[in-house]
C-alpha cells in the first residue's frame, strides 16, 4: 500500500508516457549534451559528445573500460568540469554549477554509502542537507525504506548489510531527493548473476513508476540491452551510435559496435552490383565467391569492399541442401559444438578456412546430439540477416 | 586464492608443529614485553613502597625475615602520601597534562591540513613529501633542539632578523618560556600526529566525498560529516603519539622552558639525580605511567563497545 502511495506522491502531474520521444522533432530533450570534451593533459577522455536525453527515459551509455563513459557521466554529476562544451538539464545550463546544487543524484559503482553511518542516516542524508523539516525527513525516509524493503535494516551498520543491501541504500539515498536525472554508474556490476537479473527488473520497474529519467552508464552489453529505452556505445571518448537496443543489435553502424554487442561473424565481401530501388546490393564473398544479397542504407558502389556482418543465431545448420528464396548458403564442417541445453554453439570451418559461429536452438527433444564433430553441414540464412558495413 | 589450499593441507598434517610454531610466535612479543617492560616497571613498583636510605642501593629492601612474621613486609605508602601533600607534584602533573594536551592540539590543527595535502597529492609528489616529513629524523634530536636554542635567543637569528626589519627595538625573551616549550614539543613530534592521519586519509575512498557532494553537501560539510568521523582513528592514533611522550617529556622543557615550566619528566630527574630519593622518584614515576595509561583504557573501551 505506502509503495504505491510513494509512487503516486512522486509521480509527475502529467502522467509519464513510455513511449518513443527521440523520434519526435518537436519533443525538447532533458538532457542535452554539445560538443562536451575533456581533456586529462594529453589524453581526450571525451571527445566532442553531442547526445540529447528525453524525459523518462532510461539511456545506457555503453563501453568498454576506458571510453570516457564514466567520465561523461562524472561531468553530468559535476565532479569533473568539462573542457569544452555544454550540458543543459532541463534547460538550465549546468556550467559552474557545484555538484551539490545539480538536480542529479548519482548512485556509485562503489555504492559509496557512508560507513559510519546508519541505513536510516544514509538514507536522509540528502534531505538533512536541504534543511527539510524533522517529520518530513522521518516520513520521506520511512517510505524510501519500505519501496526498497529495508525497514527492518534501518539502523544496521553497512558493514552489517549483504551487497544487493547496500545497493539498495545506495539507490535510496539518490532517489529520495527526487532527482531530475539518476546516475547509474555500473548499478549492478558488484552483484551476483541471479542477485542481478532480479535487480535489473526492479530497476525497471522503479524507474517505469517514478518516471525520473535515468542515465546508466555500463561495460555490460547484455545489461544496457535489456535494461534500456537507447543506448549509446562509446569509444576512445567518442560516440559511435546512439539508438534503441535492436537498433543498436540488428544494424550496428560499423564493426566496433557489432563486435561489443554480442557475437558476430564477419565476412569479406565486394560489392557487385547495387539496385536502389529496393535498396539492395549483391556482394561476393571473398574466396568461396559465395554470392549474396543484402538491404543497406548505406551509399556504396560496385566492387567497393565491404564487411557482411551476420550473427551466430540468425544461422542455421542442416545436413541437407536448404531449398527457399533469398538464402544465403555456404558449406563447412562442424569443428567444434558446445551444448548449453536450451541452445548450442558449433563452430564450423566453412570451405574458405574461415570458422563460422552458428548459435541454434534445440527445439526438439533428443538424447543424442544432431551433429556431431566433423559433420558436413550447410549454413544458411536468409538474405535480410546480412549486415553490410563499409569497413 | 589458488596458493591458499597447499597451506591448508600442510597445516592439517602437521597439527602439533603447526601449533607449536603458533605459539612460538605469539610468545616472542610477549616474551619481550614481559622482559623489557613488566620486569623493569615491578623494580619501580617495588622502588616506590620503599623508605630512602643512605647506602647502595639507596632504598630499604621490601622484605624483611629477621623479624616475626608480621614484620617481614616493609612496604610503605609513606610516598604517595608525600606526593599528595607537597604542592611541587601537582602543580608539575598539571602542567605536564596541560603542556602536552596544548600541544596534542597544536600538533593535530597543523598536522591534519599537512596529512590531507599529502594524502591528496599525485603519487610522486607524495613520496617526495613524507620524506620531508621524516627527513628531520636524520638529524640527532638533542642537535635540533639546540639549534632552535640558537634560533630563539637573545641574540639569535629570529630576534637579529625582526630588529633588522624594524619590527622590535629590543630582543624578545622567547627562549625559556613556555610558547619555547610548545614550539619544540610540536615541532619535535607532529610528524607522528601526521604519520598516522595520513595513514588514514590516504585510504579513505574519495566516492565517499562525491556522494557527499552529491547528496547537496557543501566541501566543508563533506569534511564535517564524512572525512572528519572516518578520520577519528587517525586522529586518535597520533594524538595517543604526540601525547603520551609529550607528557613525560624532559629535554625539551629542560633546554628551552624557563625555570617555571616545571614539568613532570623534569621533576622526576630532580628527585633521581639531585635528590637521589628513588623511592619517592619512583612513585612520581607510577603516577605518571597510571595518568597516561587510563586514556588509552578509556580509549579502547569506547572502540571495543563501538564494535
Amino acid at each position: 500500500m505506502k509503495k504505491e502511495k510513494l509512487i503516486e506522491a512522486q509521480r509527475p502531474t502529467k502522467p509519464y508516457v513510455a513511449e518513443t520521444p527521440w523520434l519526435d522533432p518537436e519533443a525538447k530533450p532533458f538532457i542535452q549534451i554539445k560538443g562536451l570534451s575533456k581533456q586529462f593533459d594529453d589524453f581526450s577522455a571525451v571527445d566532442n559528445v553531442d547526445l540529447d536525453i528525453h524525459k523518462g527515459e532510461l539511456f545506457t551509455i555503453l563501453g568498454g573500460s576506458g571510453c570516457g563513459k564514466s567520465t561523461l557521466l562524472r561531468m553530468l554529476a559535476g565532479f569533473e568540469t568539462p573542457s569544452a562544451g555544454q550540458i543543459m538539464i532541463d534547460g538550465v545550463d549546468m556550467a559552474g554549477i557545484p555538484a551539490y546544487d545539480r538536480p542529479v543524484n548519482m548512485m556509485f559503482q562503489s555504492y559509496a554509502v557512508f560507513p559510519h553511518m546508519t541505513v536510516e542516516q544514509n538514507i536522509s542524508y540528502g534531505l538533512k542537507k536541504d534543511r527539510l523539516g524533522k517529520t518530513e525527513i522521518a516520513t520521506r525516509v520511512n517510505d524510501m525504506l519500505d519501496l526498497v524493503q529495508l525497514s527492518e535494516l534501518a539502523k544496521r551498520k553497512p558493514h552489517q548489510l549483504s551487497g544487493g543491501q547496500r545497493q539498495r541504500v545506495a539507490l535510496a539515498r539518490a532517489l529520495i531527493k527526487q532527482p531530475k536525472v539518476l546516475l547509474l554508474d555500473e548499478p549492478l556490476a558488484a552483484l551476483d548473476k541471479k542477485l542481478r537479473e532480479q535487480t535489473q527488473f526492479e530497476l525497471m520497474n522503479l524507474q517505469y513508476e517514478l518516471g525520473i529519467t535515468f542515465v546508466v552508464v555500463t561495460h555490460d552489453q547484455e545489461e544496457a540491452m535489456t535494461l534500456s529505452t537507447r543506448v549509446a556505445v562509446m569509444d576512445a571518448g567518442k560516440l559511435v551510435q546512439i539508438g534503441t537496443p535492436t537498433q543498436v543489435y540488428e544494424s550496428p553502424c560499423n564493426r566496433f559496435v557489432a563486435d561489443f554487442f554480442g557475437n558476430i561473424n564477419f565476412f569479406n565481401a565486394t560489392v557487385l552490383s547495387i539496385h536502389p530501388e529496393t535498396k539492395t546490393l549483391t556482394a561476393q564473398l571473398e574466396k568461396t565467391g559465395t554470392q549474396l544479397e543484402a538491404k543497406t542504407e548505406g551509399d556504396f558502389s560496385a566492387s567497393d569492399e565491404v564487411t557482411i556482418a551476420v550473427r551466430p543465431e540468425k544461422i542455421s545448420v542442416s545436413q541437407e541442401r536448404p531449398e527457399g528464396d533469398h538464402l544465403t548458403i555456404t558449406k563447412g564442417t562442424v569443428e567444434d559444438l558446445a551444448y548449453y541445453g536450451n541452445r548450442s554453439i558449433y563452430r564450423v570451418r566453412s570451405q574458405s578456412g574461415r570458422i563460422i559461429q552458428v548459435s541454434a536452438q534445440n527445439n526438439q527433444r533428443s538424447e543424442q546430439l544432431v551433429l556431431e564433430w566433423d559433420d558436413e553441414v550447410y549454413l544458411s540464412w536468409d538474405s535480410s540477416c546480412n549486415v553490410v558495413l563499409s569497413e | 586464492m589458488s596458493d591458499s589450499k597447499p597451506v591448508v593441507t600442510k597445516a592439517y598434517h602437521q597439527p602439533l608443529g603447526d601449533k607449536l610454531w603458533r605459539h612460538f610466535v605469539i610468545g616472542v612479543p610477549y616474551f619481550w614485553l614481559l622482559l623489557f617492560f613488566l620486569a623493569p616497571f615491578s623494580i619501580v613498583l617495588k622502588i616506590s613502597f620503599a623508605t630512602p636510605i643512605v647506602a647502595q642501593p639507596p632504598f630499604t629492601q621490601l622484605f624483611d625475615f629477621t623479624g616475626n612474621a608480621s614484620q617481614w613486609l616493609l612496604a610503605t605508602w609513606d610516598n604517595y602520601q608525600f606526593l599528595t601533600e607537597d604542592n611541587l607534584y601537582w602543580v608539575s602533573y598539571f602542567k605536564s597534562i596541560k603542556i602536552a594536551a596544548v600541544s596534542t592540539f597544536i600538533c593535530l590543527l597543523v598536522g591534519y591540513p599537512m596529512a590531507y595535502g599529502i594524502a591528496r597529492a599525485t603519487p610522486t609528489t607524495r613520496n617526495i613529501l613524507l620524506m620531508l616529513v621524516i627527513l628531520p629524523f636524520w638529524t640527532s634530536f638533542l642537535l635540533r633542539v639546540y639549534a632552535w636554542m640558537g634560533l630563539l635567543g637573545k641574540h639569535g637569528i629570529v630576534n637579529s632578523l625582526l630588529m633588522n626589519i624594524g619590527l622590535i627595538d629590543s630582543p624578545m625573551q622567547m627562549l625559556y618560556t613556555d610558547m619555547a616549550v610548545y614550539l619544540g614539543i610540536v615541532y619535535t613530534y607532529i610528524p607522528f600526529m601526521i604519520l598516522p592521519l595520513y595513514a588514514t586519509l590516504e585510504k579513505m575512498d574519495t566516492s565517499l566525498h562525491d556522494a557527499a557532494a552529491d547528496l547537496g553537501a557543501k566541501p566543508w560539510q563533506t569534511f564535517i560529516d564524512v572525512t572528519l568521523p572516518l578520520s577519528m582513528p587517525g586522529i586518535i592514533a597520533g594524538s595517543l603519539l604526540v601525547f603520551i611522550p609529550a607528557i613525560g617529556e624532559y629535554v625539551i622543557p629542560a633546554l628551552l622552558g624557563g625555570i617555571d615550566s616545571l614539568m613532570i619528566g623534569r621533576t622526576l630527574y630532580d628527585e633521581f639525580f639531585v635528590n637521589r630519593d628513588w623511592p619517592l622518584a619512583s612513585a612520581v614515576a607510577t603516577i605518571l605511567l597510571i595518568i597516561v595509561v587510563i586514556p588509552i583504557m578509556l580509549f579502547q573501551r569506547s572502540q571495543q563497545e563501538q564494535e
